[in-house]
């Protein structure tokens, strides 16, 4: 398998403050690999790294197996998808996706064939002419695409491109880009805060905290067994809860709740349950699933994502559950009593 | 409500008596020729206000022109600039002679300024001080500088300058060996002058290190060394000879060229009874002296002599042996159409390469 | 139609005062002369004489386009030399320290055109500061000529106008964003074609606007020309002030007036047409 990325041990200080620690990871040619993490976790900062714009302070940077050291941004085989863009507003869509060949010194209809066929790819036939500043988002987005991959870069770079458009792009252009991917395959690095838009895209994703890398999983993996609690926190909703003791394959809360999870070789400290992993449905008559009593405080109705807030009975927790709208779950009302289960490999446990 | 009345009343007879207590006098004069010293002394003594506003003889015309001899009250124009302005524009009034003490005034000045103004038969003017436009020279790093014709003399070059303006046009002829002043009757020949003195400034364009424009500029570029031969005013040419006993001024073999300058009455003048005072009081004895003392120009106040300073004196006498004096070129009134000749002229050598 | 109120037509009374006693009124009066000529018979007739003088008597014309030549170049060279100056306080230069540079650049405005001209000479002069030193350092024996040259006169042009095109230039600088920049040399732009391709084009109506301002100032300015410059140094501002003040002839000097206000607003005209853009966007 070759790697169009290779990152080695990566650092980047910016004074005393270190940005990224020691980062390694590689990306496979032809895929979708995502950057997830917080401002400030120093995500941008790597990818600027990747693009050229920032040195790396230590480590190595390979791209195609060939260093990076030294070789600036217009010199290298990526390209970058701006924050805002930054689409040339005083040229039109034509002259924005013909930039970057024109500066190859590329034959004039050779550069011209291929804004054409770019434009075809991410249909914008039609709007060659149109200023920047006259498009839609979307379709503002989809210039900035072609204008950098019309270069055919080895990677392309992507940050945070959705951030600025409405809800509703947004889930719109998420599947666009996924699919416009899996086209023409060159490989997409993205970067965003957005785990929705990470988990649906990409075939792998990196979670970022604190300049470090968390965890490098399938989208699925991630969700299902994150492996460390600041993923488990991060991706995905969950329940949280601090750990007391465990003994003899039984941990305590700190409020008092008990729950069987056998066979941990270590302390576990934090417990995260995430709110669709609760079985509402005849718990009771399922193996190796604990059952917990408890009360409901609230009903939050919001459509397929309608949660029961409840507190669990003999002590003080409270957790959210989620609450699948078919009529047999109609009939709950605040304050009535329900019994949940969990099935124990749906706990997880860590031990900070 | 009568007590309202009363108290209006009080002001408002308040406020006239301010305004006659603010008698003005507004005068359109050169810099320096209104020393502070006598000023304050003239409003300590006759209660007026005076407005001084400092100009020269091109912008003076064109002020009183602008408002039709309106806005001042007193001016103070050269001897030749008055009779052909006012032909054309009426911006001046006749001088009642008989409101002039003219008994303190040397009598051959007052007759000449007289006749050079007068407009059908009437004068319009009264001397008050005179000066040269001579050269002054920097004798140390130019030494033999002493004629017009020194202004083109190659031995100078680059370190020539002076004032591009119809005096120099003037004194160009002069050095020529020219008399442009006979040719006054005639203006096509003294067109033809001009031609001739228009191509020997073309010519000698190049010796020249720079024209100066004002007096403050005539006295920097000599005193800096940029210039060491410039044409120049004698009162200046004095004071730096104080500073800096190299730089002199001299009076140039083919004729110094002299100036009158006068006291004249605008048309709308507003207070003709404080103009006659201002012109009586500037030039009693004592005060022509001390302005003459201050600022080196001549005066026409007859006995101010006896109240000048020995140094005055003696710039007088170095710079005019008798026959130097006696060689003086005095400007007679400008005809009409002479100055759009002269200012073609002049173009024409600003403009050449 | 919206009905206006009686302060409406109240607050309008000082703006129309200004506008008409002001501006309307003396400029027609001036128009009014233009045209008047006065005959070898010392008659005042309409003509277009004094107009016409200007294209018939060669020196005229000449001078023209000679300031209007020397005003487009040292326009330039204002582009030129405040261009680095207002892209490192923009883009290099913290937001912090740049706004006290800028005021910096302000100083020689508070100071006044006059002043300023007398400090350059002092500076430029024979025996002045920069020849002094030079000499003293024993890089040159002779001092060089510098003041009364057109080399000094250029001097004080363009410091009187620096500002104008540094400022409006400093404002385009300061809307464009960094990432466009950044966008452009990831797609494989070099700094020259960066500068060429999207800083210039980016910042054209501001270093237009800045031009238009630098241009009028300068082919208008009388003191720079006049006291600065040397010898040959006819400015055609220079030749108006003679035609009013020399010469008493208003007529012509008001015809000269409009020639160089209808003439350089021609030049501004085509400079605009020339680099793409309009007026009104200049001007906001």
């Amino acid at each position: 398998m070759s790697y169009v990325l290779e990152i080695k041990n990566v650092t980047k200080k910016f004074g005393d403050f270190t940005a990224v620690k020691s980062v390694s990871f590689n990306v496979e040619d032809g895929g979708f690999f995502s950057i997830l993490g917080g401002s400030g976790c120093g995500k941008t900062t790597l990818l600027r790294m990747i693009s050229g714009f920032e040195n790396v302070t230590e480590g190595e940077l390979l791209i195609r197996g060939e260093s990076m050291e030294g070789i600036p941004p217009e010199r290298r085989p990526v390209n970058i998808v701006f924050q805002n863009l930054a689409l040339f507003p005083m040229m039109n869509v034509e002259k924005n996706v013909a930039f970057g060949l024109q500066r190859q010194k590329l034959p004039k209809n050779e550069v011209n064939s291929r804004v054409t066929e770019m434009l075809e790819r991410v249909g914008l036939i039609g709007f060659e002419k149109k200023k920047v500043t006259e498009l839609s988002g979307g379709q503002r987005q989809r210039v900035a695409i072609a204008r950098s991959l019309v270069l055919r870069p080895s990677i392309l770079l992507l940050d945070e491109p959705l951030g600025a458009l409405d809800r509703k792009l947004r889930e719109h252009m998420k599947i666009e880009l996924k699919v416009l991917q899996r086209e023409i395959g060159t490989t997409f690095i993205y970067i965003t805060h957005d785990q929705s838009e990470a988990l649906v895209m990409s075939d792998y994703v990196a979670v970022m905290n604190e300049g470090q890398f968390e965890q490098i999983d399938t989208p699925k993996n991630l969700y299902k067994n994150p492996a460390t609690s600041f993923v488990a926190g991060f991706v995905g909703e969950s329940n949280e809860f601090n750990i007391t003791s465990y003994a003899d394959g039984e941990l305590t809360t700190d409020n008092g709740c008990k729950l069987v999870k056998p066979g941990l070789d270590y302390q576990p400290k934090k417990l995260f349950i995430r709110p669709e992993a609760f079985i509402l449905d005849s718990p009771e008559t399922l193996p190796d699933v604990a059952l917990i009593n408890t009360r409901i405080k609230n009903i939050l109705f919001d459509g397929a994502n309608t949660k029961l807030s409840v507190v669990v009975k003999e002590s003080a927790d409270e957790m959210l559950i989620s609450l699948p709208q078919n009529a047999k779950f109609d009939n709950l009302h605040d304050g009535d009593d329900l019994q949940v289960g969990i099935h124990q490999d749906d706990l997880k446990c860590y031990q900070n | 409500m009568k007590r309202l009345v009363l108290i209006g009343a009080i002001a408002l007879s308040l406020i006239a008596t301010g305004a006659m207590a603010q008698e003005t006098l507004r005068v359109l004069t050169w810099k320096g020729y209104a020393p502070a010293k006598l000023i304050k002394a003239f409003e300590a003594e006759t209660g007026i206000d005076v407005k001084l506003t400092y100009s020269n003889n091109e912008e003076m015309i064109a002020k009183l022109r602008a408002t039709r001899g309106a806005g001042f009250d007193l001016a103070q124009p050269s001897q030749d600039r008055i009779s052909f302005v006012q032909n054309k524009f009426p911006i001046y009034q006749p001088i009642d002679y008989s409101k002039v003490d003219t008994g303190q005034l040397v009598e051959s000045m007052v007759d000449a300024v007289k006749k050079n103004s007068a407009v059908d038969g009437k004068g319009f003017a009264v001397p008050h001080c005179y000066g040269t436009t001579g050269m002054i020279v920097n004798q140390k790093l130019a030494p033999g500088a002493d004629d017009w014709s020194d202004l083109w003399n190659p031995k100078y070059a680059g370190k020539i300058s002076y004032r591009l303006k119809r005096p120099l046009l003037i004194a160009t002829a002069f050095g020529m060996g020219e008399d442009p002043f006979a040719l006054y009757g005639d203006i096509d020949a003294y067109r033809a002058l001009m031609g001739r003195v228009e191509k020997k400034l073309i010519d000698s364009k190049k010796l020249v290190k720079n024209y100066w424009t004002s007096g403050d500029t005539q006295v920097a570029i000599i005193k800096s060394g940029d210039a060491n031969v410039i044409s120049g005013w004698d009162g200046k040419g004095w004071t730096l000879h104080k500073e800096n006993p190299d730089i002199d001024f001299i009076a140039p073999k083919s004729g110094a060229l002299g100036w009158i300058d006068t006291f004249a009455l605008p048309a709308k003048s507003k207070n003709l009874d404080g103009a006659y005072k201002y012109i009586n009081f500037m030039l009693r004895p004592e005060n022509a002296a001390y302005f003459t003392n201050q600022e080196g120009y001549g005066t026409a106040s007859k006995d101010a002599i006896n109240f000048l300073n020995a140094e005055i004196k003696a710039n007088f006498s170095r710079s005019f042996p008798p026959e130097d004096l006696d060689n003086i070129k005095w400007h007679p009134p400008v005809p009409a159409g002479f100055e759009k000749i002269e200012s073609k002229v002049l173009d024409r050598v600003k403009a050449a390469k | 139609m919206k009905k206006r109120s009686g302060t409406f037509y109240l607050l309008m009374v000082p703006v129309l005062l200004w506008l008409g006693l002001l501006i309307v009124i003396p400029h027609l009066d001036m128009v009014y002369r233009s045209f008047r000529f006065e005959t070898d018979d010392w008659e005042m007739v309409f003509s277009l004489n004094n107009y016409l003088t200007f294209f018939q008597d060669q020196i005229y014309w000449l001078t023209f386009v000679k300031t209007a030549l020397y005003s487009i170049g040292v326009t330039f060279l204002a582009f030129v030399v405040t261009f680095p100056v207002a892209f490192y306080l923009t883009k290099v230069v913290g937001k912090k320290y740049s706004s006290f540079m800028t005021l910096l650049l302000l100083i020689p405005i508070w100071i006044g055109e006059l002043v300023t001209v007398y400090g350059w000479m002092i500076l430029l002069r024979d025996n002045g500061v920069i020849n002094t030193f030079l000499m003293n350092i024993g890089i040159i024996k002779e001092p060089i000529e510098m003041l009364f040259t057109n080399f000094s006169m250029t001097i004080g042009l363009l410091y009187m106008s620096m500002l104008f095109m540094i400022v409006p230039m400093m404002s385009a600088l300061d809307s464009l964003d960094d990432s466009l920049i950044e966008a452009a040399s990831d797609l494989g732009a070099s700094k020259w074609t960066i500068f060429r391709k999207i800083i210039i084009p980016y910042t054209t109506p501001g270093i237009v606007s800045g031009g238009i301002i630098v241009f009028m100032l300068v082919i208008g300015d009388y003191v720079a020309p006049n006291i600065l410059g040397g010898k040959s140094s006819l400015w055609f501002t220079e030749q108006i002030y003679n035609k009013f003040l020399m010469s008493f002839n208003w007529n012509e000097g008001a015809a000269f007036g409009f020639l160089l206000l209808g003439l350089s607003s021609g030049i501004v005209w085509v400079a605009l047409k020339l680099s793409g853009q309009k007026l009104e966007k200049v001007g906001s």
